[in-house]
């Protein structure tokens, strides 16, 4: 096979990014892309699932939802009336470090679509019918995706606890069914207050949009959102094992067996040349048939009948801060697991031993780059990932930076992080045994 | 009851004029062994999203033919006389190329993207796939264990226990019918079953090859007939059934004993993208339960909190289209849920809509047309999907016109057709023993046994 000296860069768009900061401390970016007549708005809250209070799990998630129930102005059901009466898509999602609500919407809608994110930031028209309502539509929504599904929660709920020890790392961003029905309005319009000041958020709008008018635009709408304290930004850290943590999940609707290995990693923000490496380290080891898990375990030794890796909760590497982790995952026909972990572990060591190649690293990050650039052809995700990287780093530019990040990484990198930081005595091990049974 | 929405205030910002989207030429040359070949340029990131859609016609879909479909997909990859399963994964990884297989009943389908510097070698690989598959055995056996793994995963979905469940109650054992073949019979196809599968029955006349992104058209047609240009497959294709008709009939149940929740499924015939009625069907399917703005929405979630993420949708295929509305309900709500679906069915089949309504819809579909096909990788599904029926980019030109002719008469007279409760089908996967009784009391129960 032909080794490449020189290390290929794939081509790569460009993503030209103006960011200014209004006088209340919200942060905004613009980035303009006149390719098709559509704009994307994305805002993001920095409070995300770890930042909950103990009995109160669930709420920032819950609070996703009271942010469609309607505003001091608008009543519930005209925000998406107005955003899908006149084109567009709307939603939001809950992460561990950020709460996002986004609108896509013909260019001719963009004001309309930042008059109403600056409308709900401005005030909640919070009831207590709304409050239960959204309660059984996300006990529902937990039903569907968790209770009444083989492998629900598998493994973003199921694994932080094993290797995490504090509240805000280990618990489940679903939350419980008790805590979800003991939330109030009260609860929820104090946890506006503390989390949804415009200094606490960002504004991305991407797409066919002219930068003055813009920027007039979302002055005059969002300039009159009154500032307010904004939270000071906590740790989450918490140490790296020192012993092998274990835990097992008895799955009743499970047929098959599961089993999730997690390592911590270097931090995502402060150690980015190291995290990107993990990025890639991930990729080669679980992504695709070529990886080398992969060919390990599911081809050559048949333990397993699927694998996978993630950097990361829900699998984006650069949408979280410190701590987080490296997941490697494997469904089997169930039994034993040793023998998987063993075999696991063998080529743990091989890589921490340097066995990785150039040609390897080579084509793992061609491949990187291009489901990179293949999710940002879209400009609603566009304005999310940017959204994250400026919150989170300041740094929306990253965006088209990544594929020079990922090339820059080198075999040794690989081999470092996996020596350093991919060790048995500092792993997590989830096992999920198929069937009700103890 | 519906939530009565009060007047927008007046300060809202008022909505410009709609600017549409300017569709791109589509180049279009149909090569040596009769592929259709479609290259639309579209830069912007510097990749080809790519579709090739093979005729592979089965008139029935028993389980054997289902699991040699699976175990199909999963080895087409596998290797060539040339290279082995990892040299063929490698070649993709340094291309940075995707490129995924599905065969069911009606063709044999590759899918995936390139760096766009990559896309002759990735036409090359595509055409060494088909030109020269092995099959090797040590492979199949590999991938059929496997396959037998995941089909037990999937049956123990309740959302693929339920798609398998209205199939079978809308076709039949017509080959439409999406089940999932037994785990044994997976377990059971030998290498020489997929040789002999893919030699007689995939071929490339009247098969299509779409290729959407950062490319000049005719110098991509160039690569794609001198790299596929003379392969031909099977020489005779089979002819699929005409569809059944649907009969109405009693709720059928299938039991998941201790399920949290029950997962409604209703369906029947919709109007094709041929159909001159569509656009009318469409504006009444959207006020139903299209999105999040609907009647069905607006009823069993954010009035009754009954579901999560409810909704109906209309899937369109060569032999007829399909309208399926779903819910997935709390165990304990089972029949005052499918209540209150019947009921909107019945109030869309019965009694007019608003203008409003219409007006919100037409705007919702227009601008969410133009929003789909903003990506590669969007305009590609859409080009395939019309290009299948027979259509061209034109259509979706022509949409927002003719949505926009559509009167609130003709929105009913659809929905009295297509959207009335007593012609529609209905499944419900649930809890046999806490959900029967009560929805016996709104009409007759059948249980099924899982399909």
């Amino acid at each position: 096979m032909p080794v490449n000296s020189r290390r290929k860069r794939p081509p790569a768009p460009s993503f030209p990014v103006q960011r200014f900061r209004l006088k209340n401390g919200l942060r905004v970016v613009l980035m303009p892309d006149s390719s098709a007549p559509t704009v994307a708005i994305a805002v993001v809250y920095d409070v995300g699932f770890r930042s909950e209070p103990e009995g109160m799990t669930g709420f920032a998630h819950l609070f996703e939802h009271l942010m469609f129930e309607g505003s001091v102005t608008l009543e519930k059901g005209q925000h998406d009336k107005l955003v899908t009466g006149n084109g567009g898509v709307m939603n939001g999602s809950t992460r561990a470090d950020y709460t996002n609500y986004y609108e896509q919407l013909p260019s001719n809608a963009l004001e309309l679509g930042l008059y109403l994110e600056a409308d709900r930031m401005r005030g909640l028209r919070l009831s207590e019918e709304n409050v239960q309502n959204q309660i059984a539509v996300v006990k529902e929504e937990i039903r569907v995706n968790v209770v009444n599904q083989p492998f629900g929660g598998f493994p973003w709920i199921l694994l932080p606890p094993v290797m995490f020890t504090t509240f805000a790392n280990a618990h489940n961003g679903y939350g419980s069914f008790v805590d979800l029905e003991a939330a109030t309005v009260e609860q929820a319009s104090e946890f506006f207050d503390r989390y949804y000041a415009p200094g606490n958020a960002t504004v991305v709008v991407a797409g066919d949009l002219d930068v003055g008018t813009t920027k007039e635009m979302v002055k005059r709408h969002f300039g009159s959102v009154p500032a307010r304290a904004v939270p000071p930004l906590g740790s989450f850290a918490e140490p790296v094992p020192t012993e092998e943590r274990r835990g097992v999940h008895h799955d009743p609707l499970a047929p098959l067996g599961a089993v999730a290995v997690a390592y911590r990693v270097p931090d995502p923000i402060k150690q980015f040349g190291d995290y990107t490496a993990a990025a890639v380290l991930t990729d080669l080891l679980a992504d695709g048939t070529a990886s080398r898990l992969y060919q390990r375990l599911v081809k050559r030794d048949q333990l397993a009948t699927h694998v996978g890796g993630m950097l990361g909760t829900f699998g984006d590497p650069f949408d979280m801060r410190d701590p987080t982790m490296l997941q490697l995952l494997a469904y089997h026909p169930g039994g034993d697991i040793e023998p998987l972990l063993d075999a696991l572990d063998e080529e743990l060591v091989a890589v921490a031993s340097g066995a990785a190649t150039e040609e390897e690293v080579d084509r793992v990050v061609t491949t990187m780059t291009a489901q990179t650039i293949r999710r940002l052809d879209d400009i609603m995700n566009r304005a999310l990932a940017a959204a994250a990287l400026e919150q989170q780093r300041g740094r929306a530019e990253l965006l088209g930076e990544l594929p020079a990040a990922l090339a820059a990484v080198t075999p040794d990198d690989v081999t470092r992080v996996a020596g350093k930081w991919l060790q048995p005595g500092r792993r997590a091990v989830l096992e999920v045994v198929p069937g009700g049974g103890q | 009851m519906n939530v009565a929405v009060a007047p927008i205030p007046a300060t809202v910002p008022k909505v410009g004029p709609f600017r549409s989207t300017r569709l791109p030429a589509v180049e279009e040359r149909t090569l040596g062994n009769g592929l259709r070949a479609l290259a639309v340029r579209k830069p912007g990131i510097p990749l080809v999203q790519a579709r090739v859609v093979l005729p592979a016609r089965r008139p029935r879909a028993t389980t054997i033919d289902q699991a040699k479909q699976l175990v199909l997909a999963e080895t087409l990859l596998s290797g060539t006389e040339h290279r082995d399963s990892v040299e063929v994964a490698e070649a993709l990884q340094r291309m940075g190329a995707t490129l995924n297989v599905r065969v069911d009943s009606e063709d044999l389908r590759l899918q995936g993207a390139t760096l766009s510097p990559s896309l002759d070698d990735y036409l090359g690989l595509i055409a060494e796939l088909l030109d020269e598959p092995v099959f090797p055995r040590d492979e199949v056996e590999i991938e059929r264990a496997r396959k037998a793994q995941e089909v037990l995963l999937q049956r123990s979905e309740p959302a693929v226990i339920a798609r398998a469940a209205l199939t079978r109650r809308l076709y039949g054992e017509h080959p439409y019918h999406r089940g999932l073949p037994e785990a044994e019979a997976v377990a059971a196809v030998t290498a020489g079953d997929l040789r002999r599968y893919f030699q007689s029955r995939v071929a490339a006349l009247d098969g299509l090859l779409i290729l959407v992104g950062d490319l000049r058209p005719a110098k991509a047609l160039d690569a794609a007939e001198a790299a596929l240009g003379s392969w031909t497959g099977a020489t005779k294709v089979a002819k699929l059934p005409a569809l059944p008709p649907v009969e109405p009939g009693p709720i059928l149940l299938v039991d998941r004993p201790g399920a949290a929740q029950s997962n409604i499924r209703i369906g029947g015939p919709a109007l094709t993208r041929r159909d001159s009625g569509l656009p009318a069907l469409l504006l009444a399917n959207m006020i139903f339960g299209g999105y999040f703005s609907s009647r069905l929405v607006k009823n069993i979630r954010e009035e009754k909190g009954y579901t999560y993420s409810p909704r109906s949708w209309i899937d369109h295929r060569p032999l007829g289209s399909v309208l399926t509305i779903q819910a997935d309900v709390g165990t304990e709500v089972t029949a005052p849920a499918l209540l209150e679906v019947r009921y909107e069915l019945g109030r869309m089949a019965t009694l007019p809509v608003s203008d409003d309504e219409v007006d919100a819809a037409r705007r919702y579909l227009i601008g969410t047309t133009a929003l789909s096909t903003q990506t590669q990788s969007g305009l590609a599904e859409y080009l395939l999907a019309l290009s299948v029926a027979g259509l061209g980019l034109d259509y979706l030109r022509d949409l927002p016109k003719r949505l926009e002719k559509v009167t609130v008469d003709e929105v009913r007279d659809a929905a009295a057709e297509y959207l009335a409760p007593a012609r529609l089908p209905t499944v419900i996967v649930g809890d046999t023993k806490a959900i029967r009784d009560s929805l016996e009391t709104l009409d007759t129960v059948e249980e099924a046994p899982q399909p």
